[in-house]
């Protein structure tokens, strides 16, 4: 081959790198075998402690995956092709994120989804930024019971940039402490005006709260303002849908369709919209076309906003996302089926329902029931909820996420999560290994 | 490719037809048939002001979007809703049905830096060689 | 192929999550609830598991063809790294363990793979910090960005407003510096695929904040003034960005941190041969040097005295928050695998035969089709279909040709500075024998075009289906079963 090209060695190819260019060090280890390195990385593999029994999800969720979407998703034809750049010799991840978009709709009661973002919280950024572009205006008003992981996100993209940003406190009736709640409409009409682009909520929020929008909703359209709602998917096999809402932008983390916890990615970032809003949104969509034969097809549509042709001027600087993640999410939703997203929804609410109970009567917990969870809620303790946490994995519980670390003034509660995974027994025994430690 | 006589336009192939003080505004034949199949025309808003040589719609096609730039200043006083439903008018009727905004001409004298069908042809010959 | 929602039957079910052990049998307030239930389909999990057999069949994959993809590195991706991706430890690791009291010590082994993995890539790169959370390469570069406006923020920078780049540049660097609130100045290029220093020269003013560059281009063209490029910016106190997109080509021949970029992104899905996925997940990795490091996305993962890893939010000056957790985990630890694996002298062979396969190829292909630039390339070359377009065959055409060939056609029409380009990108891990069955093909495509033309029009035949009606798709757009 060198003789071909008409250089003696393999440095002759490298002529335009200077001397000047070579580099000051590249010093790392020599290679391993596939045994060596299979055995380095299951030594640290087993340096993470996976076996305590989760309570914990902030938006992140121990569900069952069934066997065959790991196997499907495995096929090399999926995950070691690229972008369907050529549609002919890409059906098959066309047609897959196509049906990742139609059960989207489904899941949401929107008309329009997108071929997925990185992830719920780079997806809510891209959201706002979608609402500032129609709306034109620069005013955000965030519910804070909007993900703090997500509200930190936002906050970083547009440190930089002018916009208005107003995040309504978390209050609870008349307590003047933050206690978590459902949103709070007060506080969210009151910043309504002719400048906001969008309000931000959650549902459920990030206290369990779960919620009907469509007032809020309805004030806002009044207004002129859009109002995107961030959803957890498997709740929606319950809950009324965003879209019967009327909200305007949906978005969300999909890791729960499906995908391993993988400490903390990848994940699926989703987006769905108003049909009106399609030629806004950012991100790869997937149309429905024929064939010089008038076959079926599916292809790329819209490119004309993204990077590679408007550059600059492109509705977002997004070219990877997360297609097979959102193929695995679509054949997750596939298998599970119209009757197991209910029947694992319900799941999911029975059991929270019954660990509530449980956790009720372990002395010295306030569980929140002033309004209506899904399968997560907050329980106030009647000490700092690190700390105990800390001591509940020494009992072999992850027993929730202390909210104090995100809401200055919430140090005694603790966020609890209950999925179809768990078992009565499960419960029982978190309830008495926290009334262990908390008599302790 | 065809020109329309009593019309205006600029360098970017924009048209311009002035009657009294309404300007309608479309894109030449040379811009549409370079574009190819246009997909869809994003409107500038209603009462939108825009001064001359100002980007105020884009056009898209497959594989590319277009700015089209205002040949003079003005109030947007209406928009081609047919072009929403039938976007392909532009590519088969660019000077009549294909039409894409009117404005209210807020400067007449601005007519002075567009070129008459004559020079705009002389332009196109020039771009060939 | 029928959707799956056709496959539908009413009451069929795939899955059965079992009965409910406890006893309470709770309800969603009606207020609260859904009208009807969410309109997934019903099948069983046969229909489903032949559904996407059938589908996944429908793909070309690296697994299944050649797949030359001009400036996406489709190389193989080696299957042990998937083995390790799904190893229980690492994907039933739940991401706020670590955030809880004493729950670093749950996690010590993810932290350790993500602390060694910023460490290697330091030493690969010539900088001296990583934040791995970055979750693409846009996205990556979007953070860099971000990373220039804190430094001109901190040191009192208000003037600047643009962000220089070359007309060559992927689409993602213009839009990343956009999102980010800068307007971008485009720089042509000169006949050797370079960049135009006068007309660089004439772009500088005090309003620059920063210059992003592939290096090599993607052109497969190495700059040769990067010193002078690096001292005319920095003379403004710019930033220079380094795009990685191309760092396949100079693994341990060259590293940016050595010569004057103060800040870079790495796609491990290019590079470190993580998955493509049909189009993601990647991972986007940044790196900078000493002047950036402050600013850098918080968490950083951090090595204890003790030995211990754990995560550290005390960086007052940083950017904040740019993704959920701490990167695409499980994406970044097959890159480590994969460098663990080929080690140093490894990694340096991958540059070697990337730019061995690619001179190769651009030597055997030259007589068939115009060169863009009739000299040495890097790790991938850009032809043209000048020739054969004279004759009505276009790239888009040839692209067409070689899917019936049962080849993924290399990237047509980028950059887009070139007309009707092609753009092959073989990688280093494709023989001598695939390159030469691709190169034949190539020949026989120009051959057919002198012979027949005519006959691309109706290219490809052999696949499920012909050429879409894009038009179509874009007029009436139609994006779900449902409408």
């Amino acid at each position: 081959m060198l003789g071909v090209i008409g250089v003696k060695s393999i440095d002759d190819l490298f002529v335009d790198i200077k001397p000047q260019h070579v580099p000051k060090s590249f010093h790392l280890p020599s290679g391993l075998s596939e045994y060596e390195v299979l055995r380095r990385l299951t030594e640290l593999s087993l340096k993470n402690n996976v076996y305590l029994t989760p309570f914990i999800g902030g938006g992140y969720y121990d569900h069952y995956v069934p066997a065959a979407v790991g196997m499907l998703i495995s096929r090399g034809e999926f995950y070691t092709a690229y972008t369907p750049y050529q549609p002919e010799c890409a059906q098959g991840t066309l047609q897959g994120l196509f049906e990742f978009q139609s059960h989207m709709c489904a899941l949401t009661g929107m008309e329009v989804a997108n071929a997925s973002l990185y992830d719920g919280g780079t997806a809510l950024y891209e959201a706002m930024m979608m609402a500032i572009r129609i709306t034109g205006r620069d005013k955000i008003i965030m519910d804070g019971g909007v993900s703090p992981i997500y509200r930190k996100i936002l906050r970083t993209y547009t440190h930089h940039l002018h916009y208005q940003f107003e995040e309504t406190p978390v209050v609870h009736g008349s307590e003047s402490v933050p206690a978590g709640g459902q949103t709070s409409r007060q506080e969210i009409e009151k910043r309504l005006d002719k400048n906001t682009a969008a309000v931000i909520l959650q549902n459920p929020n990030f206290f369990g709260a779960i919620d009907d929008f469509t007032d809020i909703i309805e004030k806002a359209h009044a207004v002129g303002a859009l109002v995107i709602v961030s959803v957890y998917p498997i709740s929606l096999g319950l809950l009324k849908t965003p879209g019967d809402m009327d909200a305007d932008i949906v978005t969300g983390e999909g890791q729960s369709l499906g995908l391993p916890l993988n400490f903390g990615g990848p994940y699926l970032g989703f987006m769905c919209v108003k049909k009106q809003y399609v030629r806004k949104m950012p991100g790869r969509i997937v149309g429905e076309t024929v064939d010089a034969q008038g076959r079926r097809c599916f292809v790329n549509i819209l490119q004309a906003r993204e990077q590679h042709i408007r550059r600059e001027k492109a509705t977002s600087n997004i070219c990877t996302n997360v297609s097979l993640c959102a193929l695995q999410a679509a054949i997750f939703m596939s298998i599970v089926g119209k009757g197991g997203l209910k029947e694992m929804a319900q799941l999911n609410l029975d059991k929270a329902e019954y660990a509530k109970q449980c956790l009720e009567k372990v002395k010295g917990v306030q569980v929140q029931r002033s309004w209506p969870t899904f399968n997560e809620f907050t329980i106030c303790l009647p000490q700092d909820a690190s700390q105990v946490v800390a001591r509940m994995m020494d009992k072999g519980f992850a027993a929730g996420f202390d909210l104090g670390r995100y809401y200055k003034g919430m140090e005694k509660y603790l966020l609890v999560a209950v999925t179809e995974k768990r078992t009565k027994e499960e419960i029982d025994r978190y309830a008495k290994a926290l009334a262990e430690v908390l008599c302790n | 490719m065809e020109i329309m006589d009593h019309y205006l336009y600029t360098k970017e192939h924009e048209w311009i037809n002035i009657e009294d003080n309404i300007g309608t505004i479309g894109i030449t034949d040379y811009a549409q048939s370079a574009l190819g199949d246009i997909t869809y025309v994003e409107f500038p808003q209603q009462d939108q002001e825009v001064d001359q040589f100002e980007q105020f719609v884009s056009v898209e096609s497959v594989k590319a979007a277009s700015d089209i730039f205002s040949p003079m200043s003005g109030k947007v006083i209406e928009v081609n809703q047919k072009l929403e439903d039938n976007p392909a008018l532009v590519n088969k009727d660019c000077y009549i049905k294909g039409w894409i905004a009117k404005i209210e001409i807020k400067d007449m004298d601005e007519s002075n830096n567009l070129m008459s069908a004559e020079e705009y042809r002389n332009y196109l010959e020039s771009l060939e060689h | 192929m029928q959707l799956i929602f056709e496959k539908s039957v009413k009451g069929r079910r795939g899955f059965r999550f079992g009965t409910c052990d406890v006893p309470v049998k709770a309800q969603v307030p009606v207020k609260y609830a859904r009208k009807d239930d969410a309109p997934l389909p019903e099948v069983s999990e046969l229909d489903a598991v032949r559904h996407y057999t059938h589908l996944s069949q429908q793909n070309f994959s690296i697994d299944t063809h050649f797949y030359p993809l001009g400036s996406c590195t489709m190389k193989y991706n080696p299957k042990f790294t998937e083995t390790i991706a799904r190893l229980a430890g690492f994907t039933d690791l739940h991401p706020l363990l670590p955030q809880l009291a004493s729950g670093e010590k749950l996690t010590q082994g993810a932290l350790q793979v993500l602390y060694e993995l910023e460490q290697w890539m330091c030493e690969i790169t010539g900088f001296c910090a990583f934040t791995l959370q970055p979750l693409a390469g846009a996205h990556g570069e979007l953070t860099g960005i971000m990373l220039m406006a804190a430094y001109h923020k901190a040191k009192g920078n208000t003037k600047k407003k643009y962000v220089i780049i070359p007309d060559s540049a992927h689409g993602t660097n213009p839009a990343s510096a956009a999102v980010a609130g800068y307007e971008t100045i485009s720089i042509p290029s000169n006949k050797d695929g370079g960049m135009d220093l006068e007309a660089l020269k004439s772009a500088i003013s005090n309003e620059v904040a920063g210059l992003m560059m592939t290096v090599p281009s993607t052109y497969g063209v190495f700059e040769s003034n990067i010193e002078e490029i690096a001292r005319l910016i920095h003379s403004v106190d710019g930033i220079m960005y380094y795009d990685g997109a191309n760092l396949n080509a100079v693994l341990g021949r060259f590293r940016p941190g050595d010569v004057g970029f103060d800040v870079m992104h790495i796609n491990t899905h290019k590079t470190f041969t993580t998955p493509h996925g049909g189009g993601g997940p990647g991972a986007g990795p940044v790196g900078v040097n000493a002047k950036l490091e402050k600013f850098l996305p918080i968490s950083r993962v951090i090595k204890k005295p003790d030995g211990t890893y754990a995560l550290n939010y005390d960086y007052p000056d940083s950017i904040g928050y740019i993704a959920s957790f701490y990167g695409n985990f499980a994406l970044l630890v097959r890159a480590y695998a994969y460098m663990l694996m080929l080690g140093q002298e490894g990694l340096q062979q991958t540059t070697d035969h990337a730019v061995l396969n690619a001179n190769y190829i651009m030597t055997k292909l030259k007589k068939h089709y115009k060169l863009c630039f009739d000299r040495l390339c890097m790790h991938e070359t850009v032809f043209c279909a000048a020739f054969q377009a004279q004759r009505g065959v276009r790239a888009i055409d040839v692209a067409k040709f070689l899917i019936d060939q049962k080849i993924h056609p290399p990237t047509v029409y980028f950059p887009i500075s070139v007309p009707e380009a092609i753009m092959i990108e073989p990688t280093e891990t494709e023989s001598k024998q695939t390159m030469d069955h691709f190169i034949q093909k190539m020949i026989e495509a120009d051959e057919l075009s002198k012979t027949n033309p005519l006959a691309f029009k109706e290219f490809p035949k052999t696949m499920p289906i012909s050429r879409p009606d894009e038009v179509k798709a874009a007029r009436d757009v139609k994006t779900s079963y449902f409408r």
